[in-house]
C-alpha cells in the first residue's frame, strides 16, 4: 500500500515536473537565440522579441524551479531504501548537478533579467547563453543519474551487496544515457518551439505586430522539422539499445507476448494485456518493430513469456513484466503524436517556401493547439521508459517494492498526495493564467522602451519591468 | 591526513553556513518586506534588494542537500525520511515563496498581490524554522533503530532543542534581513529597516545565548563554550550594537558572522556523529557509518575543487554588479521633468 501511494505520488510529481522542464530548455535557447539576432543586427523589434519570450520563460522557470526542489527531496523522503542502497552512485550525479548547473542558471538568469541596462550588449547576452548551458548541463546530470537505472554501469558490489562506484567514466558513456539524453534535448527543443510558433500564430491571427512575430514563426518551423526528424531518429535508436539492455521494455511496448522473427508492428490493437495474450492486431505492418528493435529487417525479438522465464532463472521467481497497456499505448501515443507534428512542420515549411507563412488561416489556427502535442508526447516518453523499467527500480539490482522509506506511514502519504494534489493544482492554474495573459500582450509593452527613450538607462533608478 | 569522510562533513557544513549567510538574507527580507514596504512600490524596492540573488543562493540548500546524498547516503535517506511530514511544510513554503518573486508583479489585481505577499511572508517565516528545527534535531537526537530508520512520528519531531534551534535562526535571519535592506535601501525604506533591527537585534542576541548554553547541555561535550559559540554570541551582540549606528556594511557584516558563527557551531558540536539516536547510542549515524565509498568520495571531491571556485567567483561577480543602493522610481503622481536629462549615475 505504502509502496503504491509512493509510486503514485512521485509519477505524478515528477511528470508534473517535466510539463515544465522541456519549456525551460527549449526556451531558453530560443530567447539566446533572438538575443543573438538583436545582438547582431540592433533592431528594435528583436530586442522587444527576446524580452517577451524571456518573460514567458521566467514564468515557466518559477514552477519548474520549485516543481524540480520537491524531487530532489523525494529521493530520501519517500524512497529511503532506495536512496541508502544506491547513493554512492546514483546521489554524485545529482550534486553535480547543483553544483555545474543550477549555480550557473540561476546566477545567470539573476544577471540577465536585472542587468538590461546594466551590463554591457555583449556580456548580458552571455548571460542568456549561460543560462541555456546550465538547463542543457541539467538535463545531462539528470539523465546520467536516470540512465543508471536503466542500464547500470561504472559499478561494483561491495561486501554489504551495495552498488559502489568504481568508473565515473562509465556513468557518462553509458549507451542509455547517450541516446537519451540527446532525445531528451531534441524533444525539449520541439516543446519549446512549438510554444514559440503557438504563440507567434495568435499573434499574426489577431493581426499584432505581424511583422515581429512572422520573425519568430518563421524561425520556429525552420526550426521544428529537423528536430522532430532527429528526434524521432534518435528515439529509434535508444529502442535499439534498451532492447538490447532492457528487452523487457521493447517487448512489452509491442505487447509481443511470445517469440518472433522477423516481427510486425501493429498500429492498432485490441487486446493483448495480462489475461489476453493473443492479441487481435490492426494494420501490421511486416518487419517494422524487427527494424525498431535491431535495425535489422530479419531481427528477432524475444517475447515476454520468454523473457519472463529467463529473468525467473536469472533473479527468482517473480513477475518481470511491467504494464503491458501503458507500455504498449504510450509508446504509440509518443509516435503518433511525433508523426502528427511531423506532418505540421512538412505543411509549415511548404508555406514558409511559398512565402505564405501568415496567410494561412488553418495552419495558424492548427499551430495554437499543436502546442498541446509536446506536453503528451513528452509525458507518453516518459511513461514508456519509466513504466517500462519495471518491477524494477535499478535494473536488475533493486525492485521498486523494496525502494520506499519504511519509515513512512500511509497516512504521511496520503497527507502529502493532498497537499501536493492541491498546491500544484493552483501554480499550475496561475501558470496558465500567467503565461496566457503574457503570451497575448503585444510587443514593448514591459515599459522597457518608455525607460530607454527617457533615458533612465542609469540603472540606479529603474526597476527591472519584466519582474515583480 | 585528513580523512575524506571528515572533508566532506566540512563541505556540507560550509554549504549550510553558506546557505544561511547568503539566504539568511534573502529570508529576512521577504518575511519584513511587507512591514517596512508601506505600498506596492516600496515592496517592490524591498524585493528587487535581493531580487538579482535569491535563487542563486537558494542552490546553496539544494546542493547541501544533493551532497548530503552523494557523500552520505545513510544520512540522506534517514534525515529525509525522518522529517517527512516537516519537509512536506518545508516543500510548500519554499514553493509558495519561489513562485511568489516571479508571480507577485505580473497582475494588477490587488487581491493577487496579497496572496502572493503573503506567500512571500510566511514563506519566508516557515524556511528557516523549519530548518532550524531539522538541524537541531540532528545533535539533540530522534528515536532511530538499529537499522538507521526512523520510528517516531511527526511530534517526535518537534524537540524543545530543536525548536529553539528553529527560532534562534529565524530570529538571526530577520535580523539579517534587516541589516541588509539598511545596507540595501535609502529613505523611510532604510529608517524603517533600522528600527526594526533594534527589537529584532536584542531578540537574536538573547535566542544565540539560549541557544549556545542548551547546545552545551545537550552535547555534553564541554563546560565552557567553544570558540565559534563565543564568536556566535560577541557576534550578534556587535549586531544588535551596531544597528543604532550608521555603520550600515559593520552591522551587515556582524549579523553574517553571527548567522555563520550559530550555524557552524552546530556542526562542531555534531562531529563525528551526524545524526544521534535518541534509542541507543549504539545507533547514532556517524560519518563513517553512512558514508560513501571512496572512489565515489574522491570523485565528488575533485568536482567540487574544480567547480565551487568558479562558483563562488561568478556568484560574487553577481554580487558586485548590482552592488548599489536599490532606489524607489520617482512617484507617479510627480510630473516628469520638462526636459528627459539622464539621471546621475551613482558611485
Amino acid at each position: 500500500m505504502t509502496n503504491d501511494l509512493a509510486r503514485w505520488q512521485f509519477a505524478t510529481t515528477s511528470i508534473y515536473h517535466f510539463l515544465f522542464v522541456p519549456v525551460t530548455i527549449g526556451l531558453a535557447f530560443l530567447v539566446a537565440l533572438l538575443q543573438t539576432a538583436w545582438y547582431r543586427n540592433e533592431k528594435p523589434e528583436y530586442r522587444r522579441l527576446t524580452r517577451f519570450f524571456g518573460t514567458l520563460l521566467l514564468i515557466n522557470v518559477a514552477v519548474g524551479v520549485v516543481s524540480g526542489l520537491v524531487q530532489e527531496f523525494e529521493f530520501g523522503m519517500n524512497w529511503s531504501a532506495y536512496s541508502r542502497f544506491v547513493g554512492d552512485v546514483f546521489g554524485g550525479p545529482l550534486a553535480m548537478e547543483g553544483l555545474a548547473a543550477f549555480f550557473l542558471e540561476s546566477t545567470f538568469l539573476g544577471l540577465w533579467l536585472f542587468g538590461w541596462d546594466r551590463l554591457p550588449r555583449r556580456v548580458h547576452l552571455s548571460c542568456i547563453w549561460l543560462v541555456a548551458v546550465g538547463t542543457i548541463l541539467s538535463a545531462m546530470f539528470i539523465m546520467v543519474a536516470n540512465s543508471w537505472m536503466q542500464h547500470p554501469v561504472g559499478y561494483v558490489l561491495n561486501s554489504h551487496g551495495q552498488p559502489e562506484l568504481n568508473n565515473v567514466g562509465a556513468l557518462f558513456t553509458n549507451p542509455t544515457f547517450l541516446w537519451g539524453y540527446v532525445h531528451v534535448v531534441l524533444a525539449s527543443l520541439i516543446t519549446g518551439t512549438l510554444l514559440m510558433l503557438a504563440v507567434s500564430a495568435w499573434q499574426i491571427r489577431n493581426g499584432r505586430d505581424v511583422e515581429s512575430f512572422h520573425h519568430t514563426a518563421r524561425i520556429s518551423v525552420i526550426i521544428l522539422l529537423p528536430t522532430i526528424l532527429l528526434t524521432m531518429f534518435v528515439g529509434s535508436e535508444l529502442g535499439v539499445v534498451e532492447a538490447k539492455y532492457q528487452p523487457v521494455k521493447i517487448a512489452a511496448a509491442e505487447a509481443q507476448w511470445n517469440n518472433c522473427k522477423p516481427c510486425s508492428f501493429s498500429a492498432f490493437q485490441i487486446g493483448g494485456g495480462k489475461n489476453d495474450k493473443t492479441p487481435s492486431q490492426i494494420i501490421p505492418i511486416p518487419d517494422l518493430l524487427s527494424v525498431l528493435a535491431t535495425n535489422s529487417f530479419s531481427g528477432g525479438v524475444v517475447g515476454l513469456n520468454q523473457l519472463q522465464k529467463q529473468d525467473e532463472t536469472k533473479y527468482g521467481p517473480g513477475n518481470y513484466i511491467p504494464d503491458v497497456f501503458i507500455q504498449y499505448w504510450s509508446m504509440r501515443i509518443m509516435a503518433y503524436v511525433a508523426s502528427l507534428i511531423v506532418l505540421l512542420a512538412l505543411w509549415g515549411g511548404w508555406l514558409l517556401h511559398k512565402g505564405r507563412l501568415d496567410q494561412s488561416k488553418w495552419f495558424l489556427r492548427l499551430s495554437m493547439w499543436a502546442v498541446l502535442t509536446p506536453f503528451v508526447m513528452n509525458t507518453a516518453g516518459w511513461m514508456l521508459t519509466e513504466n517500462g523499467r519495471q518491477p524494477w527500480i535499478v535494473q536488475g539490482l533493486m525492485k521498486t517494492i523494496h525502494a520506499n522509506s519504511p519509515s513512512v506511514t500511509s497516512t504521511d502519504l496520503w497527507i502529502s498526495i493532498v497537499v501536493f494534489v492541491l498546491a500544484y493544482t493552483a501554480l499550475g492554474a496561475a501558470d496558465v493564467l500567467l503565461m496566457l495573459r503574457y503570451a497575448r500582450k503585444g510587443l514593448g509593452e514591459d515599459g522597457h522602451d518608455a525607460e530607454l527613450r527617457s533615458g533612465a538607462n542609469s540603472g540606479a533608478t529603474s526597476i527591472p519591468a519584466l519582474t515583480y | 591526513m585528513l580523512h575524506l569522510h571528515t572533508l566532506w562533513f566540512i563541505i556540507l557544513a560550509i554549504l549550510w553556513v553558506g546557505f544561511f549567510v547568503l539566504e539568511g538574507f534573502d529570508l529576512g527580507v521577504g518575511a519584513l518586506h511587507s512591514v517596512v514596504g508601506r505600498n506596492d512600490t516600496e515592496r517592490r524596492v524591498a524585493i528587487n534588494t535581493i531580487g538579482p540573488w535569491w535563487d542563486g543562493n537558494e542552490v546553496w540548500l539544494i546542493v547541501a542537500g544533493a551532497g548530503t546524498f552523494a557523500a552520505f547516503p545513510g544520512w540522506y535517506a534517514t534525515w529525509f525520511s525522518a522529517l517527512y511530514l516537516a519537509l512536506l511544510l518545508l516543500l510548500l513554503a519554499l514553493m509558495a515563496r519561489g513562485v511568489a518573486f516571479e508571480f507577485k508583479g505580473k497582475l494588477e489585481d490587488p487581491r493577487w498581490r496579497r496572496t502572493w505577499m503573503w506567500c512571500m511572508t510566511l514563506g519566508s517565516l516557515l524556511i528557516p524554522l523549519l530548518l532550524g528545527v531539522g538541524l537541531g534535531d540532528l545533535l539533540h537526537g530522534l528515536p532511530i533503530d538499529s537499522a538507521h530508520n526512523y520510528t517516531g512520528n511527526f511530534f517526535d519531531l518537534l524537540t524543545p532543542y530543536g525548536l529553539w534551534s528553529g527560532v534562534t535562526l529565524l530570529g538571526l535571519c530577520l535580523l539579517h534581513g534587516a541589516t541588509f535592506l539598511g545596507l540595501r535601501t535609502e529613505g523611510p525604506l532604510r529608517e524603517r529597516a533600522r528600527a526594526l533591527a533594534r527589537p529584532l537585534g536584542w531578540t537574536a542576541s538573547a535566542l544565540v545565548v539560549g541557544f549556545v548554553a542548551w547546545t552545551l547541555a545537550v552535547s555534553g561535550h564541554a563546560d565552557v563554550p567553544g570558540p565559534v559559540q563565543v564568536l556566535a554570541v560577541l557576534a550578534v551582540l556587535f549586531a544588535a550594537r551596531l544597528v543604532s549606528t550608521e555603520a550600515d556594511g559593520w552591522a551587515f557584516t556582524a549579523s553574517a558572522v553571527a548567522i555563520a558563527a550559530t550555524v557552524g557551531s552546530l556542526f562542531i558540536e555534531l562531529y563525528p556523529n551526524v545524526m544521534v539516536s535518541s534509542t541507543n547510542a549504539a545507533y547514532n549515524l556517524t560519518v563513517t557509518n553512512s558514508v560513501s565509498g571512496h572512489y565515489a568520495l574522491t570523485v565528488m571531491t575533485i568536482v567540487t575543487v574544480v567547480i565551487f571556485p568558479v562558483v563562488l567567483l561568478y556568484q560574487g561577480w553577481s554580487f558586485y554588479v548590482f552592488r548599489d543602493r536599490v532606489k524607489a522610481p520617482p512617484s507617479q503622481s510627480e510630473p516628469p521633468p520638462p526636459t528627459a536629462v539622464p539621471s546621475t549615475p551613482q558611485a
